[in-house]
C-alpha cells in the first residue's frame, strides 16, 4: 500500500511543514495559500461511503472513542476521513487475506472464515445497523442520542445481533480496530488531526530517537511528537 | 533445451539462506538464491522517515507473508476440519529479501546446553517415566561444545551486543550465570538497560534471581562485521520488531550479509521467485534441482543443481519437503514417517505491570534485543522433580518500543472495557505508566501435533496448503503457570500498583487470532535416527542427501530461548561440514 500525498492538506499540517522541503514535494500546490484556501472551500467528500453511511461512521466512531477530559475523540481526530480513505486501499479489498473457498465456518478460535473483505463489512454492516436501529428505535443511528448508540454498540459487541450475513461483533470489532487505527496513525492517512492522539498518549510519533531518555528513572519524555511529514504539535 | 545449471540453489533470502550462500560461495560454488517477495534495501525502503510509519508497517504488515497467495490451515485436534489462517495474526512470517531476519526484534542468543540433549538430561534426572505418554521428547544429535565456534561466528557477523558470564573457563562479567562457557567474548558491549528493564534487573536480584542482559543483535556501538558490513550505533527508536532497522543498528542479512554477497561473480539472487518444487530422480534419493515461477511474469522456470538448500520459513521448508516427495510423511496413527513430525511452538503470555502514576515507563523508548532476563525457571536450571513437567520460560522485560496503534488496539478487554470513556483513561494510563513482563516458555513436541498436507485448500499455484494441528497440552500449560506464578514477587517488588498476570489455562486451545510468537519449530528435525528425525545431524535429509534443509524447523522441541542465534549457529555447522566433507565426496555424512 502506497501512502497517499495527495488529499487536501490541512491548515495543522500545512503550518508545521511551511518552508521545508517536504511540503513543497508533499503539497503539489503552487503555492501554500492555494491549499488552506482549498481545504477551507472544499471539506472532505467521502469517496466510498456514501453520505448515510458516512454520518453513521462519524457517530459510531465517536462513541467509541469519544471526545472526554484527556482530549480529543474521533470526530475531532478525522477518523471517519481516515475510514474512508483506507477503503480504497489494497486492505480494504483483502488483497493481504486468504479469500479462497470454500468458506466453512468453525469454532472462533481458528479465526475469521468469512467471505467478506472490510469493504464488504462496511457496505453490509452499516446498511444492517441501520435496519437494526429503525426497527428498534424508529430512526438512523446517527439521530440517536449517546445513550442509545452505546445500546446498540454494546449489543453488536457482545453478539447478540445479526446484521444480514455479517455477525455484529465481527462488524463491531472492525470498526474498533479502524477507529483506533485513525485516531492512532501518522497524520498522513487522514486522521490523527493535529497530532491530537498521539498527544494524549505521550507518542512522539516520527522522532525515533531516544538515546537521551533510555533510562531517565521514569521522568516523562520532554518533547511533543512530530509527524513523518514534519507536522509537529 | 538444457537448464541453466548451478552449482547450489538456495530457497529463501533470509537468515539461513544468506549464510548458506556466504559459506558456499566462499567455497567457489556458483550459487543461485531464490527469494518468493521483493527484494528489499534499507536506502530504497528502509529509510526514515517512512520506514517507521506503524500503520503501513506492522499495522498493514507491510513485511509480512501475503496469505493471498498462499497460507496455511489449522485445526487444533486430529478429528477437527482444519480452517485456513486467513489473516496474519498469531504468528508473521517474513516475505521479501531478508525474510523475517528483516523484521525480526533482535533478540540473539545461543542454547541452554541441555537443551540440545533434553530426552537424555530429563531421563537422567528424573527417570524415563517422567517424560508423559504421548510427548515426543528428543535430543538433537549434536552438543553444545560442538556448535560453539559457530555460535561464535554468528555473533560476530551479527554484531551481537552482550555481557558474558564466562569466557574460556573464567568468569568475566555479570552475564548470565547459567549460560555456558564461551571461547570469546561479545563482538560489541551490552545494550543499555531501559528505565523499564532496569527496575525489573534490581528487583529480580533483590528477589534472589540472577538477572542479566539480553544478547541483542542490536548494536551498542558502531561495529564492522568479519564481512566488512558496518552497522550503526542503535538509538532506541523502538521500530525493530516488524520493522526495517533505518539506522543499520539491527542485524539483518540485508545489511550483515548481502552486501558482501552481491558482489561475489558467483552469486545470483532472484527475487520474486516462487519455488514450486524441488525436482527429484525417480529413485527420490537425488535432488536434480527445482522448479520456480517467476511470478512477475507468471512464467515457470527450473534449475539444475548439484545441491539443494531449503532456507525459506520452517514451515515452508516442511510444504516444500512434502509437495517434492523428500522423505516420508509423518501418520501420527502408525507413528512413522518423519517429515512433519515434531511440529513444536512456544508458549509464551506477555503479564503487565502498572508502576504510580509519577512513574513514566515511556514504553515507545525500545530496542528489538534489548532487557534484562532472568534463567532462573528456563531449561533444566530448576528441580521440575515436584513440579512435574518437562521444559521451562526465561521472564524478562523486553521494552522493544510500544506503539500506539497496537496499544490501543490490544487494550481493554478481561472485564474492563474495550471502548468509550473508561477505555480512552484506562489506555492513557497504561500506556503511560506500565510495562511487560514476558514469561517466554518452551514448547514440547507430542505424538498428536504435527504438519501434513490439507486435503481441501490450495494455494494460487494449485498446490496443497500445510496443514498445522496444534494445540496446548497439559505439561506446557502447568509449566507457563508455574513460571507466571513467579513473577507476581518480582513485579510487587518493582511498586507495582496493579499487575494482570496472564498465564494459559488448564484446556485451553491454541488461539490463532492473538499474536503470540514467530517462534515455530519442527516438522523436519535433526536427531541421530531416521526413523524419528528427517535430518541427520548435519541437517541433510536422510533420504535425499543433496538436500540440506536449515532452520528452525530442525528444532526437535520449542526452546525458551528466541531462535534465530541457533538457526544460524546451525547453518554455519551444516555449511561447515559441506565444505570439509561433503563437497569432497558428495553423499550421506552420516550412514542411516
Amino acid at each position: 500500500m502506497e501512502p497517499t500525498l495527495n488529499r487536501p492538506l490541512r491548515r495543522s499540517f500545512v503550518k508545521g511543514l511551511l518552508g521545508t522541503t517536504s511540503f513543497w514535494m508533499a503539497s503539489g500546490n503552487a503555492s501554500w495559500t492555494a491549499a488552506l484556501a482549498a481545504e477551507a472551500a472544499h471539506p472532505y467528500q467521502p469517496t466510498f461511503f456514501d453520505a448515510m453511511e458516512y454520518r453513521f461512521v462519524e457517530a459510531a466512531s465517536e462513541r467509541l472513542f469519544p471526545a472526554d477530559d484527556n482530549g480529543p475523540g474521533a470526530k475531532a481526530l478525522g477518523v471517519a476521513e481516515f475510514i474512508d480513505r483506507q477503503m480504497q486501499t489494497p486492505y480494504a479489498r483483502g488483497e493481504n487475506w486468504y479469500m479462497s473457498g470454500p468458506f466453512q465456518q468453525g469454532p472462533a478460535n481458528l479465526g475469521y472464515q468469512l467471505p467478506f473483505v472490510p469493504r464488504d463489512l462496511y457496505r453490509n454492516g452499516i446498511a444492517g445497523v441501520e435496519h437494526y436501529t429503525r426497527q428498534h428505535y424508529g430512526k438512523g443511528f446517527a439521530d440517536l442520542s449517546p445513550v442509545q448508540q452505546d445500546e446498540i454498540l454494546t449489543a453488536l459487541e457482545g453478539g447478540s445481533v445479526q446484521l444480514g450475513e455479517v455477525p455484529g461483533r465481527v462488524f463491531f470489532e472492525q470498526l474498533r480496530t479502524n477507529t483506533l487505527e485513525g485516531a492512532f496513525a501518522d497524520p498522513l492517512y487522514g486522521g490523527n488531526r493535529g497530532l491530537g492522539g498521539w498527544i494524549m498518549l505521550g507518542f512522539p510519533g516520527a522522532r525515533a530517537d531516544f538515546m537521551d531518555w533510555v533510562n531517565q528513572e521514569g521522568a516523562p519524555y520532554p518533547l511533543a511528537p512530530v509527524s513523518i511529514s514534519g507536522e509537529s504539535a | 533445451m538444457g537448464r541453466t545449471h548451478v552449482d547450489a540453489v538456495i530457497v529463501g533470502a533470509g537468515w539461513a539462506g544468506s549464510i548458506m550462500a556466504k559459506e558456499l560461495t566462499e567455497a567457489g560454488l556458483s550459487v543461485i538464491m531464490l527469494e518468493r517477495g521483493p527484494e528489499r534495501t534499507t536506502p530504497v525502503e528502509g529509510a526514515y522517515p517512512e520506514s517507521i510509519d506503524e500503520l503501513r508497517g506492522a499495522v498493514r504488515k507491510r513485511l509480512f507473508q501475503n496469505l493471498s497467495q498462499s497460507t496455511v490451515t489449522i485445526r487444533n485436534t486430529m478429528d477437527q476440519t482444519a480452517l485456513p489462517y486467513r489473516q496474519l495474526a498469531a504468528f508473521l512470517p517474513g516475505e521479501g529479501v531478508g525474510g523475517a531476519g528483516l523484521h525480526w526484534s533482535g533478540v540473539h542468543f545461543r542454547v541452554a546446553p541441555e537443551d540440545l540433549r533434553l530426552r537424555s538430561s530429563v531421563i537422567e534426572r528424573y527417570g524415563e517415566k517422567f517424560i508423559p505418554d504421548g510427548m515426543n521428547l528428543q535430543d538433537y544429535g549434536v552438543t553444545y561444545e560442538e556448535l560453539e565456534p559457530f555460535f561464535d561466528k554468528a555473533e560476530k557477523v551479527f554484531g551481537t551486543s552482550g555481557e558474558a558470564y564466562k569466557v574460556q573457563g573464567k568468569i568475566v562479567g555479570n552475564g548470565n550465570i547459567f549460560s555456558p562457557d564461551r571461547s570469546d567474548n561479545f563482538p560489541l558491549p551490552a545494550m543499555k538497560d531501559t528505565f523499564s528493564a532496569s527496575i525489573f534487573r534490581d528487583a529480580a536480584k533483590n528477589a534472589g534471581y540472577h538477572p542479566y542482559a539480553l544478547p541483542a543483535a542490536n548494536a551498542s556501538r558502531q561495529y564492522t562485521n568479519p564481512y566488512g558490513c558496518q552497522m550503526g550505533p542503535c538509538n532506541f527508536c523502538g521500530y525493530c520488531s516488524g520493522y526495517d532497522c533505518y539506522l543499520y543498528s539491527k542485524a539483518s542479512p540485508n545489511v550483515n550479509i548481502l552486501p558482501a554477497l552481491r558482489q561475489n561473480p558467483g552469486f545470483t539472487l532472484v527475487p520474486n521467485a516462487h519455488v514450486l518444487r524441488i525436482d527429484l530422480d525417480s529413485a527420490k534419493t537425488k535432488a536434480t534441482g527445482v522448479t520456480y515461477l517467476d511470478t512477475k511474469s507468471r512464467k515457470e522456470m527450473s534449475l539444475s543443481a548439484d545441491l539443494v538448500i531449503l532456507g525459506a520459513f520452517q514451515f515452508n521448508n516442511v510444504h516444500l519437503m512434502l509437495v517434492s516427495g523428500i522423505g516420508k510423511p509423518y501418520d501420527p496413527v502408525s507413528n512413522t514417517g518423519t517429515v512433519g513430525r515434531n511440529f513444536v511452538y512456544q508458549t509464551i503470555t506477555s503479564s503487565r505491570v502498572w508502576l504510580p502514576s509519577s512513574t513514566y515507563t515511556n514504553q515507545f523508548v525500545g530496542a528489538g534485543g534489548s532487557g534484562v532476563a532472568i534463567d532462573d525457571f528456563n531449561s533444566m536450571n530448576f528441580d521440575h522433580g515436584p513440579l512435574g513437567f518437562v521444559g521451562g520460560s526465561p521472564v524478562w522485560v523486553n521494552q522493544a518500543g510500544v506503539k500506539p496503534i497496537a496499544a490501543a488496539i490490544g487494550a481493554g478487554g478481561g472485564g474492563t472495557p474495550r471502548w468509550g470513556s473508561a477505555y480512552k483513561n484506562a489506555l492513557i494510563n497504561t500506556y503511560k505508566h506500565s510495562l511487560g513482563i514476558d514469561a517466554h516458555g518452551s514448547n514440547m513436541a507430542y505424538r498428536d501435533v504435527y504438519l501434513d498436507l490439507d486435503p481441501t485448500w490450495k494455494d494460487v499455484y494449485g498446490q496443497p496448503l500445510l496443514r498445522m494441528t496444534f494445540t496446548w497440552k497439559d505439561n506446557d500449560i502447568r509449566m507457563n503457570q508455574y513460571v507466571v506464578s513467579r513473577i507476581e514477587p518480582i513485579a510487587r517488588a518493582m511498586g507495582a500498583t496493579k499487575m494482570n498476570l496472564v498465564h494459559l489455562n488448564a484446556g485451553q486451545p491454541f488461539d490463532t487470532r492473538n499474536y503470540q510468537t514467530t517462534h515455530l519449530g519442527g516438522g523436519a528435525i535433526m536427531g541421530d535416527n531416521p526413523q524419528t528425525s528427517a535430518l541427520n545431524r548435519y541437517l541433510q535429509s536422510w533420504d535425499v542427501s543433496n538436500v540440506f534443509v536449515i532452520g528452525s524447523n530442525a528444532f526437535p522441541q520449542g526452546m525458551g530461548y528466541n531462535p534465530t542465534g541457533v538457526v544460524a549457529a546451525l547453518a554455519y555447522w551444516a555449511a561447515h561440514h559441506i565444505r570439509t566433507t561433503y563437497l569432497k565426496s558428495p553423499g550421506p555424512l552420516v550412514k542411516a
